[in-house]
């Protein structure tokens, strides 16, 4: 494909023609905020923060979706833009819990970064929220609806394994929210916790729930493993403070690799100084279960015992 | 297998049953002498659902009663003026009568079809004038508009696809078939500058040849029927009144465009239009006119219906098609114009009905024609919906660059109740509301977007001085918070917030930051949202704050509704007419009125709980609201 050169804030730069707005600022060092744009999911051009100022063009543009041009001039951060993104935040303090301080995500989220960024602030209002349901019922993966700004990044990525598309958008307008299947909870529902959804959301609205209370963000050293049990080989971080490692959670779900909860789990188990307790689900009911179990090896691990109790027996008695 | 010569041969057969009716189209004739009667009765949305069916059957028998001969009676597509409802024409004179109730049929029959005798108390009230009978052409409402979306609505049977075919109907597909390349076809509809009717007005002819242009194995040609604008009806009557003329122009778009497959999307709302559709796609197969090998040109087009589940936000092209395959109607980001990817990520012609309704006589008549009527910047006619405080509400076409005021006023017949004009709302919740002072605006597209408000899909709501500009702003954004997809942040969260606003104010609550905070809202909601649904919310509001700021400014500062409208902000008073007769101070469940007997009486209006109680009470109508 042809290349085409464009100025992002008076800087040039070279891409391939297609490239949106967003990866092209990349390439210069400039970071368009963005709420619902992955570079691994599909363009949906939902949070409108990447609002850009293209010359030539009457309304503003989205990075995320705006395919560049040859001699395309673009301002990511100009008066209007940085108006735009300001209202924008605003519109989503207004509707979001101010638990910052003990928000699990506090560090790591994007809404917390973007506001102190554009200075906007969480303010008392008596208009509609959205409703405090939060789903407790997996072990695994805890929902705060009154976090979620339907970003859709979790759709999105649960849909992109075909037999799982368990996440979707419910309802409308104000009232829309992120069900899993009918609007089950995520124990009745056909969630296998792989936790993609987890390592998507940019808010506190999916957390992973062995990591709560296990420390704050910026108090992790964090190493990075490859999963050992397929051959996808999936990311995952081992996150250690003061010197113990006390979590393990899956990295962003990227080329194809599916993530799962077998996977997730045999990693805690090699890495964790001190795993937690595993479970497993069974008929729409999460259960607690030996680790033999969780990790399917169970037969395994009986056979092997055998055969080297028999073994070991020959050895003795011959 | 149909072929041209076949249609040609309908056409002369099925004209020889119609004459009477088809002096309609020629009002000269009207009056003259021919070989049958025609009894047309309005199958309009209105109507239809007034029993039409019954009244025709009772003519049918009560002619069959009286031994009379060569008089049909048909009931067509819908006439327009639904205020008067069900509406009967009777012809070769073009009687019209209006209002007609079952009971009615044999008074009619036996006078004016027997006795050639017209029933004065059942005619039309605007079809008598100074002691003359007026043909139903001459009526005020019908006399300065002029018919091409709606030509054959109101003339011919709905069910009949010979009748279609009788007043030229898929003579133009035969004409593109057989005498133009596609090239030509997309000249034409480019030189006759056909815009949009859904709304936006982009040129038809462009968008067809972006489509035509691009190559691809599957194109797709859309006929956007998700009508939702409240009010709005005129996609559903050309749809129930006259299903073939979509099919044509969107056979015809096929074949300009390269496309073999059609999609209807029309809300599952309209069960009418459905059913009607239906039963055209079906004959229009069974005659060769869809399906393989169209009348014999090797050009194959096929249609089908989707149902939509009513969602006002699908009538955006990109949720339109995001729910025809399968998904949650919510609209994408335009990364590629849908021409070139639309369904199914092939090029993809999206069109309102009205505009496909428009394809035909372009073709027949030719572009010249075209632009002849109407204006340069917008050629042709426009379907009106009107409705609100409006004396003739119902369906309006009219060319373009007529003025608002023709279309309320020697249209639409003025307000009711001699009450005064105040603004008419056009383009439903995405437009705004236009005050007296532009009564005179040209109706085209440019002119309505500079005064604020948008053609849109051609709602037109009269408002008159009891109806309150800010509960007006609130009622369309009410609508449009329900209706948002919820995927895009401004329309989600910023419309709510507006509408909580708007509700604040009309309770009497609001602040004078509150207005600072609505033109805030509105720029960001406009400038940032994702699709037209979003980008147009705030039109109500910001055209209501642009025209009417004083009223906005009464509730804030003042408490007070001037339309008198606002529950919350009404008082009650009692005036000089009071007799002291007691009744008010009795039936006030809460006694906030007090005075002495044979003395005025007053209201305690902190106490009041404005019930309106005393004032229904009140033999001599001394209480007032304000």
């Amino acid at each position: 494909m042809a290349n085409v050169t464009i100025t992002i804030d008076s800087k040039k730069v070279t891409v391939p023609s297609g490239t949106f707005i967003i990866e092209a600022a990349k390439e210069v060092g400039i970071e368009i905020p963005a709420l619902c744009y992955d570079p691994n999911l599909e363009v949906v051009g939902a949070c409108r923060l990447c609002l850009v100022e293209v010359e030539g063009s009457r309304k503003l543009q989205t990075a995320c979706s705006t395919k560049v041009w040859d001699g395309m001039v673009v301002h990511t951060r100009s008066e209007r833009v940085v108006k735009a993104r300001k209202e924008i935040l605003q519109l989503l303090l207004d509707n979001h819990p101010n638990d910052c301080l003990t928000c699990q995500k506090a560090g790591e989220c994007l809404l917390q970064k973007y506001a102190y960024e554009y200075d906007v602030k969480f303010r008392e209002h008596d208009g509609d929220r959205r409703p405090a349901l939060v789903d407790t019922s997996s072990p695994y993966i805890l929902k705060d609806d009154s976090k979620c700004i339907l970003c859709g990044k979790c759709v999105r990525t649960c849909a992109q394994v075909a037999d799982r598309q368990v996440l979707t958008f419910a309802n409308r307008g104000f009232n829309t929210r992120i069900v899993a299947d009918i609007d089950l909870s995520l124990e009745e529902s056909s969630c296998v916790s792989c936790n993609r959804c987890v390592t998507v959301c940019p808010v506190g609205a999916l957390l992973d729930k062995r990591l709560m209370g296990k420390g704050r963000p910026w108090e992790f050293e964090i190493k990075e493993v490859k999963c050992k049990v397929c051959e996808y080989g999936c990311d995952f971080e081992v996150l250690s403070r003061n010197g113990k490692n006390v979590a393990v959670r899956a990295k962003a779900p990227s080329n194809g690799r599916p993530l799962c909860l077998k996977g997730r789990l045999t990693t805690e188990f090699i890495y964790l100084d001190e795993p937690y307790t595993p479970y497993k689900k069974e008929n729409g009911e999460f259960k607690e279960t030996t680790w033999k179990e969780a990790l399917g090896l169970d037969n395994i691990i009986e056979k092997l015992l055998d055969k080297e109790e028999i073994s070991t027996g020959v050895e003795y008695n011959g | 297998m149909m072929t041209v010569e076949e249609l040609r041969k309908i056409k002369e057969e099925t004209l020889k049953h119609m004459e009477s009716k088809l002096y309609k189209l020629d009002k000269e004739k009207i009056g003259q002498k021919a070989t049958n009667r025609h009894v047309l009765i309005c199958g309009g949305p209105g109507c239809y659902s007034s029993n039409v069916e019954e009244i025709k059957e009772r003519f049918v028998e009560k002619i069959a009663e009286k031994g009379l001969e060569n008089v049909e009676v048909s009931i067509s597509g819908c006439f327009g003026l639904c205020e008067s409802g069900p509406n009967i024409e009777i012809y070769p004179d073009g009687t019209f009568y209006s209002r007609i109730k079952i009971e009615d049929v044999d008074e009619i029959v036996e006078k004016h079809l027997c006795q050639n005798e017209i029933v004065e108390r059942l005619l039309n009230e605007d079809a008598k004038k100074e002691d003359k009978i007026l043909p139903v052409h001459q009526v005020d409402f019908y006399k300065k508009q002029e018919k091409i979306a709606l030509r054959n609505c109101g003339i011919i049977d709905y069910n009949s696809i010979e009748e279609y075919i009788a007043l030229d109907g898929y003579h133009a597909l035969a004409k593109v078939l057989t005498e133009m390349d596609r090239g030509e076809v997309i000249e034409v509809m480019k030189k006759s500058n056909l815009r949009g009717r859904g709304g936006a007005g982009f040129p038809t002819g462009r968008k067809w040849e972006t489509a035509y242009k691009y190559e691809a194995d599957k194109k797709y040609v859309i006929c956007n029927a998700d009508e939702g604008d409240p009010g709005a009806f005129m996609d559903r009557s050309i749809l129930e009144g006259d299903p073939h003329s979509v099919l044509e122009g969107m056979a015809i778009c096929g074949y300009a465009v390269g496309s073999d497959q059609g999609y209807i999307y029309i809300r599952a709302e309209y069960p009418v239009a459905v059913k009607r559709l239906r039963t055209a796609i079906k004959q229009a197969r069974e005659k060769g006119l869809l399906g393989k090998n169209i009348l014999g040109t090797g050009f194959n087009f096929d249609i089908e219906l989707r149902l939509g589940a009513g969602a006002f936000v699908c009538g955006e092209g990109t949720a339109l098609m995001e729910s025809i395959e399968g998904r949650r109607g919510m609209p994408r980001p335009k990364v590629e114009r849908t021409a070139h990817k639309g369904l199914w990520g092939k090029p993809t012609i999206i069109n309102n009905v009205e505009t496909f309704a428009n394809v035909a006589p372009i073709i027949l008549k030719g572009a010249d024609w075209f632009r002849s009527i109407g204006t340069e910047d917008s050629p042709g006619t426009k379907v009106f919906a009107l409705g609100g405080k409006v004396k003739n509400t119902g369906l309006v076409e009219v060319p373009m660059g007529t003025t608002l005021r023709e279309i309320i006023f020697d249209i639409g017949g003025g307000t009711v109740g001699g009450k005064k004009f105040k603004a008419v709302q056009t383009g439903g919740p995405s437009g705004g509301c236009i005050p007296e002072e532009f009564l005179d605006t040209p109706v085209d597209f440019a002119s309505l977007s500079k005064i604020g408000s948008i053609m849109g899909s051609g709602g037109m709501i009269v408002l008159d001085e009891s109806d309150c500009m800010v509960d007006i702003a609130r009622f369309f954004l009410d609508f449009t918070v329900d209706e948002s997809c919820g995927k895009c942040v401004p329309c989600r969260e910023g419309t709510k917030r507006m509408l909580e606003i708007l509700e604040r104010i009309t309770e009497g609550e609001g602040t004078p930051e509150d207005l600072d905070r609505l033109e805030s809202l509105a720029e960001i909601i406009t400038s940032s949202s994702l699709c037209g649904l979003g980008q147009t919310a705030a039109n109500p509001v910001v055209s209501t704050l642009k025209y009417f700021r004083e009223e906005y400014e009464a509730h804030v500062y003042e408490k007070r509704c001037p339309a008198g409208s606002c529950q919350a902000l009404l008082q009650y008073f009692i005036t000089d007419k009071c007799i002291g007769c007691t009744k008010c101070a009795r039936n006030c469940p809460v006694s906030a009125i007090s005075g002495k007997v044979k003395e005025k009486h007053v209201i305690d209006t902190e106490t009041c709980i404005k019930c309106g109680a005393c004032m229904e009470a009140c033999p001599v109508g001394a209480i007032i609201k304000k």
